[in-house]
């Protein structure tokens, strides 16, 4: 991944409680890597959506013939 | 919902069709490197994506992250390096940028494209991994038997070694696509190398109660004297899982990978491989992967302190007994009553029974259980 920065924009007060979690919790150093940590976890969401229909079938038709379906 | 890959990414390095056919063929000219049982099942595991984000057998860089801080080079969790080991002789006739075959048991296996050389300390490797340098720790002495050189690398599947139990195998990619047929959106793995007693069913059972679905998931592979012979763990988790369980609550499959012994760090090994199933929970019990005295009774529950990124939820459940008293199965966080009520399971005590012709009690094991092992003339590797 790029390890090039962009800046991006939060309101003053969710910034600060952010940085207070992060002081009282310590998993994380800084706000942006909490930050970029949780967008990278909501776009992950969709990981499982990227097998194809064709793909999705095939794989059916195997855990019938296991006798799993 | 399942579980996301590790990593974000469910890796697959396997090939079909014309571009498999012509790898095949292309593997004839190369250069053939003879790997252990337990490498070719990591190939295995690799190619299927049980091991994502691992495209390949570990570099350097990844190694020494993974022993000294439990992570890849990259920060994502990983705590049992995936090396592959060759010999000073083999080492004379590659070099960096060669791709070579795998080959196990006279099968080609995969191809490597090989990334890295490099040598490893043994003793670093024991002392980080397992906690103790000393030969008596058999995953130790495992590691001390293995070549001197490090090869590393992705790979690409040529084809699977056979296998017998292939009607009960499944890969992440099928476990993921069952799951989700079957309703399951959290699902707990058991993991196991034993027949079952029933402290295992009370543990499965005790999960169960708080998710969609049981992903019961043995090792096979490589063994201690005395463990339990594959035939046997399997064929007794049918019976059970026929007898005593839910039809759609659960899924049976095996899985080729070998025990470490390595107790936290397996621990988490066998997290993030599950998560790599599809499991939302994992089952750690107490002790989980030690052997002997060398980890501390709870050191794999409280390992996952450090893993708040895991994405995998451990379920701490206690070792589970009868209680004469309570009239039940039971474990120490429940019943009230003293030592003297408690019919506590050990494997010990079964192989001890069960080589000697006796049948465990029922308060021990299923009958029906008890029936599969006694099939067996010998049931014990
Ligand atoms: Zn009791």
């Amino acid at each position: 991944m790029s390890q090039e920065k962009q800046t991006v924009y939060v309101s003053k007060d969710l910034y600060e409680k952010v940085k207070k979690y992060i002081q009282e919790q310590g998993t994380f150093n800084t706000v942006d890597e909490l930050v970029e940590f949780m967008l990278n976890e909501l776009l992950d969401q969709s990981v499982n959506e990227t097998m194809s229909k064709e793909d999705e079938e095939k794989v059916k038709d195997r855990l019938k013939r296991l006798g799993y379906m | 919902m399942v579980s996301k890959p590790h990593g974000g990414k469910l890796i697959d390095r396997t090939r079909i069709g014309k571009s498999l056919e012509r790898l095949q063929e292309d593997a004839e000219n190369m250069l053939k490197i003879s790997i252990s049982e337990g490498r070719a099942y990591d190939v295995e595991n690799i190619a299927h994506g049980v091991y994502s984000p691992l495209e390949g057998f570990m570099g350097y860089n990844d190694y020494i992250s993974v022993l000294k801080n439990m992570r890849l080079e990259n920060d994502i969790p990983w705590t049992i390096p995936i090396i592959l080991d060759v010999d000073n002789k083999c080492i004379a006739s590659i070099k960096e940028g060669d791709e070579v075959v795998l080959n196990y048991n006279n099968i080609n296996m995969a191809i490597l494209r090989i990334e890295e050389i490099y040598s490893w300390d043994k003793k670093e490797y024991a002392y980080y991994i397992y906690k103790t340098k000393s030969d008596e720790h058999p995953g130790v002495e495992k590691i001390y038997n293995r070549k001197d050189k490090i090869i590393s690398g992705p790979i690409t599947l040529l084809r699977d070694i056979p296998e017998i139990y292939e009607n009960v195998r499944l890969f992440p990619k099928d476990t993921r696509v069952l799951f989700e047929h079957l309703n399951m959106k959290n699902i707990a793995a058991f993991q196991t190398r034993n027949a079952p007693h029933m402290g295992h069913e009370y543990v499965m059972k005790a999960a169960l109660t708080f998710v969609d679905g049981l992903f019961i998931n043995p090792l096979l592979g490589w063994k201690k004297k005395g463990d339990f012979i594959d035939d046997v763990i399997v064929n007794s988790y049918k019976t059970l899982l026929v007898n005593y369980f839910q039809k759609d609550s659960y899924v049976f499959s095996i899985l080729r990978m070998e025990m470490n012994y390595a107790g936290p760090k397996e621990a988490i090994h066998h997290a993030i491989v599950r998560k790599n199933f599809g499991a939302t929970h994992i089952i750690i019990g107490r002790d989980h992967a030690g052997v002997g005295n060398y980890y501390d009774p709870y050191e794999a529950w409280k390992i996952f302190e450090e893993f708040p990124d895991l994405g995998i939820t451990p379920l701490f459940i206690r070792e589970a007994f009868y209680c004469k008293k309570c009239k039940t199965m039971t474990n120490e966080k429940i019943c009230p009553h003293s030592e003297d009520d408690r019919v506590r399971i050990s494997g010990t005590q079964i192989r001890n029974m069960i080589m000697k012709g006796e049948r465990p009690s029922e308060y021990i094991m299923r009958p029906e259980v008890v029936d599969v092992i006694l099939s067996y003339k010998n049931p014990f590797f």
